[in-house]
């Protein structure tokens, strides 16, 4: 390879001597090409001012298409992050409390009974499995915040953030909360 | 050099290269040694030219050419055979364009992990090409797209201007108004020097940034992983004498406290480095 270099070089500058005339003609004849080794490309280029280029560059700007972002990057770390899952039980706790409370002020406008009696004797009347059922879908939500916010709180005071700690930590938090959750709804 | 030649071209220089070895073998002692190398790996090829076992891959690629921008983005299929094939994704990118499809638009420079150019999403997580096996043991196919929520130029070419704003905006350079003691250097202890361990191997390759839902969102003010963990390396400078300021800069909604610790930045790191502890750091320091 680089012996075959140096005779490129070589024939380069023999090509490159003064001999302005020759050298041109060759190229015009195309006898330059097999002498050659440097990659000839066939996409013809063209000159630009700078304001052009710029003007170009704006139109390319509109066209361009955000490139796949939620749907293409690791499923495990977009759809089973603590993070979001944290966004997503507070705010199921947080609405379902303002749901609840103006309900429960409507109520006697509305003639519901929401008050605590009635809600317990209603409960009480379903099967065993629905009864855990809908106490775990209150359960895990509150066992799986619980949980990560003592992991965020720890972030905070920047502990845990080795890679490996961050994998790990984030599926011991899924496997904690759920059996925590398991236990609230059906041994409670 | 190996990645960037052919194997078509290698397999031609078995034939070749002896003759032409013997030819110009005596000009110089390397180019023997070289070519020595070279009888070895033609060697190798044509064992696994004869044992034919094709290890075929297949490569999805994110294609979209800005010549004609009404046409959608689209995945492309490339097969490769691995046995023929460098062990990095960027041989084999390399090697796609080279033989295969010289239209297919990526970045590279230095492929051994220093440039950052190549950075791009494989395989669902962002990371350089050039630091990425494939993995040889199963053969499904890989997915290649660029880097995620970005602007793409086209191909896997992402645009980073707003990356490099960003960057510039946190003044990344040592400020500092006292002259030195000595009045040759600024001096700083080893404890303080070993502060920046972790910190200024950073090389902007943007695959935290773009691994961040957060960035995702908010990219226009959010700084994002990369931006913030050279804020950080500016931050802990014991040189440095603007922290206040730079400190400063961060303490609004966005700039700093859009990082939620979701933390796909330290988990993607093709460095291994970990701006979600960074900024963890600099929120501490901004508390107490």
């Amino acid at each position: 390879m680089i012996a075959q270099r140096v005779g490129t070089t070589a024939l380069r500058r023999v090509a490159g001597k003064p001999n302005v005339f020759f050298t041109a003609n060759v190229a015009r004849l195309g006898l330059a090409q097999p002498l050659s080794m440097t990659q000839t490309r066939p996409v013809a280029t063209q000159k630009l001012t700078p304001a052009d280029g710029s003007a170009l560059l704006a139109k390319q700007r509109l066209n361009r298409p955000v490139s796949p972002h939620l749907d293409v990057y690791d499923k495990q770390q977009t759809w089973f992050g603590g993070s979001i899952w944290m966004r997503i039980t507070g705010s199921a706790f947080s609405g379902s409390l303002y749901v609840f409370a103006t309900a429960y002020l409507a109520a006697p406008l509305l003639g519901w009974h929401l008050e605590s009696a009635s809600l317990a004797a209603s409960f009480g009347a379903l099967p065993f499995a629905v009864k855990g059922g809908l106490k775990f879908l209150a359960a895990w939500p509150f066992t799986f915040h619980a949980f990560n916010g003592v992991r965020h709180l720890l972030f905070d005071m920047a502990y845990g953030f080795k890679r490996q700690t961050i994998v790990k930590s984030g599926w011991y938090i899924w496997g904690a909360s759920i059996v925590g959750g398991l236990y609230l709804a059906f041994f409670l | 050099m190996a990645a960037l030649r052919s194997s078509a071209a290698r397999l031609l220089g078995a034939a070749s290269r002896p003759a032409l070895r013997a030819a110009t073998a005596p000009t110089s002692a390397p180019a023997a040694v070289r070519g020595m190398a070279q009888v070895a790996d033609a060697q190798q090829h044509s064992q696994t030219a004869s044992g034919d076992q094709a290890n075929l891959k297949t490569f999805q690629i994110y294609r979209w050419n800005p010549d004609t921008p009404t046409e959608k983005p689209k995945m492309q299929s490339y097969t490769l055979d691995l046995n023929k094939t460098g062990p990095m994704v960027l041989d084999a990118l390399i090697r796609i364009k080279n033989e295969l499809d010289p239209t297919l638009t990526f970045r590279r420079s230095c492929r051994e992990g220093i440039c950052g150019s190549c950075a791009m999403n494989i395989n669902g997580t962002n990371t350089l090409a050039c630091l990425c096996r494939i993995p040889a043991e199963d053969s499904a196919e890989m997915k290649i797209y660029p880097l995620p929520h970005t602007y793409v130029v086209k191909d896997l070419v992402p645009d980073l201007t707003q990356f490099y704003k960003q960057y510039k905006s946190i003044k990344p350079y040592l400020q500092r108004d006292t002259p030195a003691e000595d009045g040759k250097e600024y001096r700083q202890s080893k404890a303080d020097r070993k502060k920046l361990d972790g910190l200024y191997e950073c090389i902007l390759c943007a695959c935290c940034s773009t691994s961040c839902p957060s960035y995702w969102w908010n990219s226009e003010e959010y700084l994002g992983p990369a931006i913030l963990l050279q804020s950080y390396r500016w931050l802990v400078d014991s040189r440095d004498e603007k922290t206040a300021q730079r400190k400063d800069a961060l303490n609004n909604s966005m700039s700093l406290y859009r990082c939620h610790t979701i933390l796909n930045c330290t988990r993607t790191c093709p460095k291994g480095l970990n701006p979600g502890l960074a900024i963890a750091q600099i929120k501490k320091e901004m508390a107490f």
